[in-house]
């Protein structure tokens, strides 16, 4: 019989995960782990539930941009308006992870932890720059999104670690995101291949920073620093756009599977790519 | 080990279970509780059968564990009727046939009195997308979709 434990801070869900080991697994929103732990395809000895600490559960305003409790659900995201405004494409990817049931449970710290190459959640963060609090037997380290994932199902987080929140910086006055995935029917599904853009403008216009993460199409979710460096200085146009589909495909390493075939997703990666910056772009200019 | 024992409202009235740590909300439900219009289609919260609601929020009973319950608040398919009278969803479900095996009925019940209570007046697409997670292999869904629409103007004008 597995044990259960829900604490109430921090410091005792640390203290429990040390003390009762590594076969011991976190539970947020459950969407994953309790389909997992059902099926076999992960053992355990006992749940620690982390819904009960305030910390993982709230969305904060700081210096400008937010601090995401790890198991703050899907629907609370959305219904963030100061979040959802400021971070479009970080809440378009939340939003696309299943039902609206599964909107109900499902959190963000889930979604980075479970480690799927394919969560709809991460490259948003990713694009955004967004970090994360990391807590475990040595105390707290802040690590950026792109480090949690390190194949599908693995994560560097050491034994008896967890993530606490996610820190969104402030967008810039000029800065859009956006969010976009290849599904083959319209809602409901597995992203096939997944887009995220950040991007800054100056005054007129040009492109002073870019952040591009793909998803689906390597071990883990890819920050492709080369398809940022096409969209920098460029106000976006037709020809920054192909450089940035050709940096996207050129940084594809994926499988065959059911989903798709790796010329498939390497080619939608890229025009992917292409339509989450143009979006992004719109965005940052309609900012006032 | 012993059990789990947990306190909370089911369809508002305090309830009390035992339960080990596997056993979900919907096996709580069905097997303890005696509440078995919550139904089990998949288990993996992609059918959307066993919908229910914890503290308003909708959800699969069979992704929550029993033991998360401590103080919660649970809304079922049972608790929709009110002193026998059918809710205007189970009303219209019935007169417009939007069932036919039923086994996915008290799940979109659930999630479409969630919607109703959101959004008075849903387009057509906005009922497809809230119930995109609830899944019916005999109808085609068109009845279900006309049925939610005819129940919320049938709540609109009450």
């Amino acid at each position: 019989m597995l044990t259960f434990n829900n604490p109430t801070t921090v410091e005792e869900a640390v203290a429990l995960l040390q003390k009762t080991d590594s076969r011991q697994r976190v539970l947020a929103g459950g969407t994953d782990l309790l389909v997992q732990l059902r099926s076999g395809r992960i053992q355990a000895q006992g749940v620690v539930d982390l819904k009960r600490i305030p910390e993982l559960r709230t969305i904060r305003t700081e210096n400008g941009g937010f601090r995401i409790g790890a198991a703050v659900s899907g629907a609370e995201l959305g219904e963030h308006p100061a979040l959802s405004t400021m971070w479009p494409g970080v809440i378009e990817g939340a939003r696309l992870i299943g039902s609206t049931q599964i909107q109900g449970r499902a959190s963000l710290g889930g979604n980075v932890c479970n480690a799927s190459p394919a969560a709809d959640g991460v490259p948003g963060l990713i694009a955004a720059g967004a970090t994360c609090t990391i807590v475990g037997p040595g105390g707290r380290r802040v690590v950026a999104v792109d480090a949690i994932a390190v194949s599908p199902g693995k994560t560097s987080l050491a034994p008896g670690e967890f993530v606490v929140d996610f820190f969104l910086p402030a967008q810039a006055a000029k800065g859009g995101d956006a969010y976009l995935r290849f599904i083959p029917r319209t809602e409901m599904d597995i992203a096939v291949v997944g887009a995220a853009v950040n991007l800054l403008l100056d005054a007129s216009g040009v492109c002073t920073h870019a952040r591009v993460a793909l998803g689906a199409v390597a071990p883990r979710a890819l920050l492709v620093e080369a398809a940022s460096h096409a969209l920098v200085g460029t106000r976006v146009e037709a020809a920054a756009l192909e450089a940035l589909a050709a940096a996207a495909r050129a940084a594809c390493a994926p499988i065959n599977d059911k989903r798709g075939t790796i010329e498939f997703r390497t080619q939608v990666a890229g025009v992917l790519a292409k339509r989450a910056a143009i979006i992004a772009y719109e965005r940052a200019r309609s900012r006032a | 080990m012993s059990k789990h024992h947990i306190s909370l409202t089911v369809n508002g009235d305090p309830t009390e279970f035992l339960c080990e740590t596997e056993q979900t909300l919907l096996d709580v439900l069905r097997d303890e509780l005696g509440l078995t219009g919550s139904k089990e289609g998949c288990g993996s919260g992609d059918c959307g059968a066993c919908s229910v609601r914890v503290d308003g929020r909708l959800v699969c009973a069979c992704l929550v564990l029993g033991a998360e319950l401590n103080g919660a608040a649970v809304e079922t398919i049972e608790g929709v009727a009110k002193a026998g009278v059918l809710h205007p969803l189970q009303q219209v479900f019935l007169n417009e046939a939007a069932l036919q095996c039923g086994i996915c009925t008290p799940g979109i019940i659930v999630a479409a009195k969630a919607l109703l209570e959101e959004n008075a007046d849903p387009s057509e697409e906005e009922i497809r997308f809230w119930l995109a997670g609830n899944l019916c292999r005999c109808t085609g869904y068109d009845k279900i979709v006309r049925a939610v629409q005819k129940a919320a103007a049938v709540m609109r004008s009450a």
